[in-house]
């Protein structure tokens, strides 16, 4: 789950690293209010699930309260990479003498958090890996023991030369370590950590990302995600305990397990098709998730035909038939169904399916051949 | 011969008395796995189906089992320590079936099963099978036939999908191996290949991977030095949008890395069979043995 720049600081200010204050606003007068109350000048960012924000005209410098509505104004309703910014940060502004990176990604080839620290900050940090590997250190973590301080201050020290800028570092690696591991992260990165004019390094930009494995044990964290940053059909489907992303397409895929809706997507794209979505009803499927499956993939319009791939092990075929015709019989079908099932009850599924007026194959190919075909010439027709 | 497991495995389930690992239990003993335990703390002393004895730990069910082997069920939040449990009591192999583990707790696991000198399979994955042996986990066994092709994967449903089709071809399975979904799992496609060209009964291997981190194109690797017996690879993911977590944890392009088109390439590079279609194994198979 991502979250937010200004929800990633308050996670970190909360272990201590020092950020410049900020609050979050919705509108150019709460914008301009924030602005006054900080005084001075204050820098406006888009809140936005995007990298590139600065690069989009989405964060700017504003000297006073009215510049700040100004801007304010501009950046809400703006569309970054196809994100609508619906809430701004406005920040105190620092000034910046130098500029570095410091991050903690969760590493799948040491399988530790590893930390990942660069003089070289304020920039991307995966084109600083490409060209100039020697001014990144990368450190993994032994989580059963921790971040421990010589560690601490061996980043600090690649960091800085002057040891009071160490010990400060050595101290936010400390806090973002903490931040890390109690908020079940994937990723923090604070990027940039600058040094201000006068000694003092501080955290200005900040980023966060949790494992979705952890909401259940960190419910507070849950409260953190922001509807309005996803497409509704993607809240509605988590909302039914469905695994869905949209896609442009107009194949719309109902599948079980993830590796076999990736490989159904694949397929769909062989056969000279689109897509319109990633679907899965997961393993013990319930008649009431084929329902809310087949709702979801109906109320994206430029769906032309509905494929469904079921490969019964735990899942039982004869649920899904079920579903297929409960769903059905509330909700006529306006677009062409092909339904593949095969395994577990597949003989009942097949049954029910012909009483309710649905022909269905056993085989995957022709499935989806058949749907393409469909999804071409409804195309064509409309 | 086969991998991992044969007809002499003897395993216990953790999670016994659960819904899913009471299911799959029976599923298990149906297809000839010799369960001779369970453990579920609190219920010690019962018998489930009137005939596997339950234990309270796991210490407790090998002292009085004597099994080597352990598959667990038990929910996401409890699963590490199902896992670093099952190794300190001295399994030597343990399957993981439970989706949702947090990434972080396997940070802790992977190492402390490790320095107990156990394998861990999986988490979120659906177990192995050693066709008219043994199986051990959620892969429908009648999907399955003994023959010599080593099927190891990233996914469950698409495994079935392939196997389904060898069998249906006659081409029957030596091992068939689920590694899981997860970006930090116990066993990896090199430990597989690895324990397939080990194997005397394992002709060739069909091997579904699919988008997110390096172990294909580390496997691919692997292949190219070390093997001997024919490999045709597989990967699921080839329309997915970058940045987005396909279903599985681990399916995810992270900035240009781990995409479909760079684990094929490597695969082509490595002399491997790519199968553009779940489909295309069958020849592809044919064609090398």
């Amino acid at each position: 789950m991502n979250i937010h720049e200004y929800q990633a600081k308050d996670l970190l200010r909360a272990e201590g690293v020092p950020i410049p204050p900020g609050e979050v606003a919705t509108t150019p007068e709460q914008a301009e209010a924030i602005a006054k109350k900080m005084g001075g000048m204050v820098v406006v960012k888009a809140q936005v699930h995007a990298g590139g924000r600065g690069k989009a005209g989405g964060v700017k410098l504003a000297r006073t309260p009215a510049e700040a509505r100004e801007v304010a104004s501009r950046i809400l309703g703006m569309q970054i990479k196809g994100l609508t910014v619906h809430k701004v940060l406005v920040t105190a502004a620092a000034d910046i003498a130098t500029e570095a990176y410091v991050g903690i990604i969760l590493d799948r080839a040491t399988k530790k958090p590893v930390f990942m620290v660069s003089p070289a900050g304020g920039i991307d940090i995966e084109e600083v890996a490409a060209t100039t590997p020697e001014k990144i250190l990368k450190l993994p973590i032994d989580t059963r023991y921790g971040l421990q301080p010589y560690q601490a201050s061996e980043l600090g020290f690649f960091l800085f030369d002057d040891v009071k800028k160490v010990r400060a570092a050595s101290k936010i690696m400390m806090a973002l370590y903490q931040a890390f591991m109690k908020n079940g992260a994937s990723l923090a990165e604070i990027n940039p950590l600058v040094v201000t004019p006068a000694g003092d390094v501080v955290a200005l930009d900040a980023k966060m990302v949790i494992d979705d494995n952890e909401l259940d044990r960190h419910p507070e964290l849950e409260a953190l995600r922001d509807e309005t940053a996803e497409a509704p059909s993607e809240v509605d489907a988590r909302n039914s305990h469905l695994t869905f992303i949209k896609l442009d397409g107009n194949v719309g895929c109902v599948v079980n397990g993830a590796g076999l809706a990736m490989a159904t997507m694949d397929l769909v794209k062989f056969y000279g098709g689109e897509p319109a979505n990633f679907l899965d009803i997961g393993g013990s499927s319930n008649p009431e998730k084929v329902v809310n499956a087949l709702r979801i993939i109906t109320e994206d319009p430029s769906v032309k035909v509905i494929l469904f791939n079921i490969f019964g092990g735990i899942t039982r075929t004869d649920d899904v038939a079920n579903g297929i015709v409960t769903a059905t019989k509330a909700n006529p079908l306006k677009i062409p169904i092909v339904i593949r099932l095969t395994g577990t009850n597949e003989e009942i599924a097949m049954k029910i399916l012909k009483e309710n007026g649905f022909s269905a194959s056993s085989d995957m190919d022709d499935a989806v051949k058949k749907a393409v075909d469909l999804a071409t010439k409804g195309g064509k027709a409309a | 011969m086969s991998i991992f497991i044969d007809k002499s495995t003897t395993v216990i389930v953790q999670g016994i008395t659960g819904r899913d690992g009471g299911f799959h239990t029976k599923q298990m003993i149906e297809y000839g796995t010799k369960i001779v335990g369970g453990v579920t703390p609190g219920k010690g002393g019962q018998k489930f189906d009137d005939k596997v004895p339950v234990f309270n730990t796991v210490h407790e069910a090998v002292k009085q089992t004597n099994a080597n082997t352990s598959v667990i069920y038990v929910p996401p939040m409890y699963a590490a320590d199902a896992m670093m449990e099952a190794a300190d009591a001295g399994i030597k192999f343990i399957v993981c079936i439970t989706e949702g583990v947090p990434v972080l707790d396997m940070t802790r696991v992977y190492p402390f099963v490790k320095e107990k000198g156990a394998r861990l399979l999986g988490p979120n994955c659906p177990g192995l099978i050693t066709p008219g042996e043994s199986k051990v986990g959620i892969i429908p066994g009648r999907i399955c036939t003994p023959g010599n092709i080593g099927v190891v994967s990233r996914s469950g449903t698409l495994t079935y999908e392939v196997v389904y089709q060898l069998t249906r071809a006659g081409m029957g399975q030596s091992t068939c191996v689920g590694i899981g979904g997860d970006p930090i799992n116990g066993t990896n496609f090199i430990d597989c290949l690895a324990a397939f060209e080990a194997d005397p009964k394992t002709k060739a291997v069909a091997m579904m991977g699919e988008i997110g981190g390096t172990d294909e194109q580390e496997a691919a690797e692997f292949v190219r030095k070390h093997m001997k017996k024919p490999v045709v690879g597989f990967i699921a993911g080839q329309t997915a949008p970058p940045g987005r977590r396909m279903g599985h944890a681990g399916a995810i392009i992270s900035g240009s890395a781990g995409t479909a088109a760079e684990k094929i390439e490597a695969f082509q590079k490595a002399g491997m069979g790519v199968a553009k279609r779940p489909m295309d194994f069958v020849q592809l198979l044919k064609d090398r043995m």
